[in-house]
Order: structure tokens, then sequence, then C-alpha cells
């Protein structure tokens, strides 16, 4: 049996990788991701099968990681806002030419150099494909340092079961803070199943091209339909979303990852005087979790969106509740981490306007 | 007498017909680059990583397993895949605009590093696919798209020297520059790329050619005239020569 072990949550994704079969890694240093990369350095350094560069540049970390991928490697790059804009180039590449990799984006203020704060800001680009072109990226964003274990060995299932890049959106805080976790148990690399379409040389069999340049436009319709296709099926396999507190819920707090945890805190506060409060916490941002949504607005009429952004995922809840229910949003951008207090005080001033004669 | 077989097609090139325009170089080098993975024996060992630009379509064309890179990104995608396959073979083919202008970086740092990988550099002094804008090899005084009047050194910069500057760099074993120009400069092409390969077969290192390819289309002359343009101007800016090679000392 695994113990369970105290780690900072940067660490936490660089180890369940490594024990996912992630035997390439390439990145640059920027903050607040740097101990990811470092962790990978020395985690790969113990292995005979690994490969760790620090790369150049963000855009030739993320054009390595295409190339440990056509030779069929689970492979890793990691980053933070302005360098996963660099990567984008390549992101765009691995979901057109359908290879698997997992991309980490520990998100910053922002735009620009913006800082090193924790935020959200980078929700759109994450979600809506972030490269040029008609693609979408699958991007978990997990809350709890057990969840970056889980969410990274499911990351590199995902990417390799759909043979397209994922994303694993934290921020600075979550990468930093350290909590207890279990590790998943070990894979070895050669023992994940063959893929049909690796670049090691035609022995015995035809050769390979692995490409996305496709001139016959008939053909380029064709293979962007094959790939809305797999994001459709993508979007039936993958609705992931915590729910808490909604049965009796009157008012739902919608949020993901650090917000989520902040929002919980203002929920507890606001449940101990007798607010009927709930929490629903997308760890897929992309599939956003519409069914989960939707099962809870059977029941809850209103939604308070909280986002460390000025409003970019309410724009999927509106999406999926804008007929059924009545949607508020608050957010704080530029690295402004909120209290619980705070978002208690936001919920309460809501809460009140609608349900204080009926409690 | 009974008929003797003395040219054929290599074993490593499809039965495709090439888009290249008539006279330009591309064709030749692809014959030559699969005579050679061909005559090494490399052919099911071998991955190919083809740029964006003119032979952006190469892997339509070479009969082993090819990853298109995006536009410069061939040295880093052929690292990736050679650090994960070390015993394999590993080639970018790259135009002068990809390696020396949007790849810069990965070219330069590729070689610094000594990823052991083989890049073939086909350098004609201008953006073809494109239409025939400046390149970061386009000589003085030569007429482009984006030129007109002849390239200035004070409004454009001049050529830059790429493979010179990659031969400073620690971790490059060889560095040749050839042409395809003549009989005589083609078959020096073939033996500087069975060189280059043999270099990484024998893991030493970076190993790159780069390959003076005439672009009749672009440079507006006949494909004769422009094989001798190569000798008479590009030359002078990129003389034909072995710019680097720590390998005089190894058996390979």
């Amino acid at each position: 049996m695994n113990d369970k072990v105290l780690m900072r949550g940067t660490h936490i994704i660089g180890e369940t990788a490594v024990r996912s079969g992630c035997r390439f890694y390439a990145g640059y240093p920027i903050t607040p991701q740097n101990e990811l990369t470092e962790y990978m350095a020395g985690a790969i350094a113990k292995l005979k099968d690994g490969t760790f560069i620090q790369a150049e540049s963000e855009i030739a970390a993320v054009n390595m990681v295409i190339g440990a991928s056509m030779a069929g490697a689970r492979a890793m790059t990691s980053s933070s806002s302005p360098g996963i804009s660099l990567k984008q180039e390549g992101i765009s590449f691995l979901a057109a030419q359908e290879l698997p990799a997992v991309i980490v984006n520990s998100m910053r203020g922002g735009p620009g150099l913006g800082n090193i704060a924790p935020t959200q800001g980078d929700y759109f680009q994450a979600t809506r494909g972030g490269g040029h072109g008609d693609y979408r990226c699958i991007v978990l964003a997990p809350a709890y340092s057990q969840e970056l274990a889980d969410i990274t060995r499911r990351a590199f299932e995902y990417a390799d079961r759909f043979t397209t890049p994922v994303m694993i959106l934290i921020d600075g805080m979550m990468g930093q803070m350290m909590e207890p976790v279990v590790f998943p148990e070990p894979i070895d690399p050669r023992e994940l199943p063959p893929k049909s379409w690796v670049l090691d040389g035609a022995k015995g069999r035809p050769s390979r091209i692995i490409k996305s340049l496709i001139l016959d436009v008939v053909k380029e319709e064709e293979h962007n339909w094959k790939l809305y296709r797999k994001y459709e099926n993508i979007k039936k396999e993958i609705q992931e979303a915590e729910t808490y507190l909604t049965e009796d819920a009157k008012l739902v707090v919608i949020a993901y990852g650090t917000a989520a945890r902040i929002a919980k805190g203002a929920i507890k506060r606001v449940r101990d005087i007798g607010l009927k409060v709930g929490l629903l916490r997308p760890l897929s941002l992309w599939p956003f979790p519409r069914r989960i949504l939707d099962d809870t607005s059977r029941f809850v009429k209103e939604f308070l969106v909280y986002e460390m952004n000025t409003g970019q995922m309410v724009e999927d809840v509106e999406l999926a509740l804008k007929r059924s229910s009545e949607i508020h949003f608050y957010g704080r951008p530029g690295g402004i981490v909120s209290t619980p207090d705070e978002i208690a005080k936001v919920i309460t001033s809501l809460y009140y306007r609608r349900h204080l004669e009926e409690d | 007498m009974t008929a003797q077989l003395v040219f054929k097609r290599p074993r490593y090139l499809k039965k495709t017909v090439f888009h290249y325009c008539p006279g330009c170089g591309h064709s030749i080098i692809h014959r030559l680059v699969a005579e050679v993975i061909e005559e090494l024996g490399i052919g099911e060992i071998t991955i190919g990583v083809p740029p964006a630009g003119c032979a952006v379509l190469a892997y339509d064309y070479f009969d082993v397993d090819m990853g298109e890179a995006p536009h410069g990104r061939g040295p880093a995608v052929a690292t990736g895949i050679k650090r994960m396959l070390p015993d394999r073979i590993v080639f970018s083919y790259q135009g002068d605009g990809d390696i020396a202008a949007i790849g810069t970086a990965e070219t330069i740092h590729a070689a610094n590093r000594g990823e052991n990988i083989t890049v073939i550099f086909v350098n004609n002094s201008c953006y073809g696919m494109t239409g025939g804008q400046m390149a970061p090899t386009t000589v003085v005084g030569q007429e482009s798209t984006t030129t007109p009047g002849g390239r200035d050194i004070k409004r454009d910069g001049a050529p830059i020297d790429l493979s010179e500057m990659l031969a400073l760099a620690r971790g490059s074993v060889y560095i040749e520059r050839t042409s395809v120009n003549s009989i005589k400069n083609i078959v020096k092409t073939k033996k500087a790329l069975t060189k280059a390969f043999k270099i990484q077969m024998s893991g030493l290192g970076f190993s790159l050619v780069e390959i003076l390819s005439p672009c009749p289309t672009n440079w507006k002359l006949s494909p004769l005239d422009s094989c001798k343009w190569i000798d008479e101007t590009i030359t002078q800016t990129f003389p034909l020569k072995v710019i680097k090679d720590e390998t005089i000392k190894t058996e390979l």
C-alpha cells in the first residue's frame, strides 16, 4: 500500500507524471512553476529511460515534446501564462497531428508580464483552443493536492486515449501548497498499450507520416470534422465536477481551482448562519461539465460564479444555464486572492436579496 | 549485349512525381539523401523531419517515417525524437528561412547541445514557397519581392552566415557547405551527406550540410543560368568548403 506523504503541488504533479510513465520533459524557467521543472530534472535523472531537457525557449520545449510524442513517449511540458502563450503554436500542432501530450499551466497575473500571483486569467485561452485553428484541448483544473496526483494520472490517460493534448490548469498557490497525498502505483511505460502511429523507423511495415498540412480543402474539412467527432466523443466521456452541499441549496456558487477552495471556505461560514448555499466545482473546464450544471439547475435557480478574473468561465455557465437560472458574477483579477470572508459577504448580500423572508 | 541497369529510383524515394519547379535543387537533394540512406542501410531506422516551406511535402517523397515540424522547429522536434529513440537515425530537412530566421534559436541550441542529429540545410537565398521574399541568406544586391532594387545592407542587414555561426557551437561536429549546381558539386554533396549521417551513426554529435540550391522560378533565371549564378554570385558570400570537421582524427 502507498503511504501518505506531504509534498508541494508542483512536486506532486512531477512525481505523478513519472509514475504515470512520463519519460520526456522539456521546460523553460518561468515563475510560478519552476519547482516542477526542477523536480522533473531530478526525477528523470534517476531513470534509465527518461530525458529531461532545459530548453532554450518555451517554443523549443513544446516542439521537443512533439518529437518525443511522435516517438511514442509519454511527454510533458509546463509553464506559466506568458510561456503558455508561446507554446500555443506547438499545442495547435499537437492537436492537428493528433499527438498526446500533457501541458501544465500555472496561471499568473496578466495580460502581458503581469505578475506571479495566482489568477485564472487564462481560462479562455485554455478552453477555446489557445492556438490557431478549430481545435480544443482537454483542460483539467484540480483544487486539492490529492487531485493534483489523480488529475495528472488521468491527464496522461486521456492524452493517450484521445491522442490529443491535455492541459492541467493550476496557479502558484496550488503549486506551492503542501498537503498530504497518496500517489498512484508507478507504471512502466513499456507495459502501456502500443501506439499504432509511432515514428520509430519503418522496419517491416510501410513508412508513416505525421503531419498537419492538408492542402486539399476537402480533405482538410474532413480532418476538421474528424477532430470535431473526437471532441464530441470527449464531451460525452469527460464531464467532471464536484458538488458540495447542493442538495438543499437555494444558491450555488460555481468556481474551480483555488477560487473553489476559497468559495468552499465561504460556504462553510454562511452555512453556519443558516444560509442554504452549495458549491459546484468543475474539474474538467473543457469539456465543460454541462450535464452536472443541468442536473443542478433542476432544483437550484440562482448561481454565483466566482473567478479570479473579470469573468471568463461565467460565459460557459451562461451558455448552460441562462434560460433556466439567474446568474451572478464576482471576480477579482490581477492576482488578488479573495478571503473566504470576502466571498461570504458577496454570497450573503446576494442571498438575502431573495431569500430573507422565506428563511 | 545485354542491358545493364545503371540508374534507378532509390529504394527510399516513393514513386511520386515531385512538385518542385523545373531546375529546383530540392529534387536532386531528395535523391541524394535517399541514395545515402539506402547505401548506409539505415532506411528502416530513419525518421525525417520536414520543414515548413518548399520542402514541406518531403514526407510525400521519402519512404521513411516522417514527422512534420512547425516552421523553424525541426531541430527541436528532431531532438525529442532522437532522445527517446537514440538508436534511430534522425534528420531534419530545412530551408534557409526555416533554419536561419524563424528557427535560429532551435538550430543554434540543438547544435550547441551536440544533439546527435543530421541537419540538411537547403540554401536557395530566398523564401521560395511564399513567392520569393528576402531570406536571411539573400545576398547583397539580390532582387527579391521584399528587396526591390536589391538587398541593401543599410536597410535590410547583411546575409547571415549561419553555418559559420554553428561552427562556433561547441556541440557541432561537422559542418560543410556544398552545392548541387554541377555534377562535380552533386558528387561532393553526396559525399558530405554520407559523412554527416555516418557521424550520427557513430554517435559523435551534431552534423549539418548546407547545400546551395538553385531557385530559377524566384531568381527569374533559367535553370542553367541559376547554376551559373550560384558559382558567380552566391558562392562569393557563401563559399563552398568544410566549415568544421572534428572527425579528422576519428575513424568513421
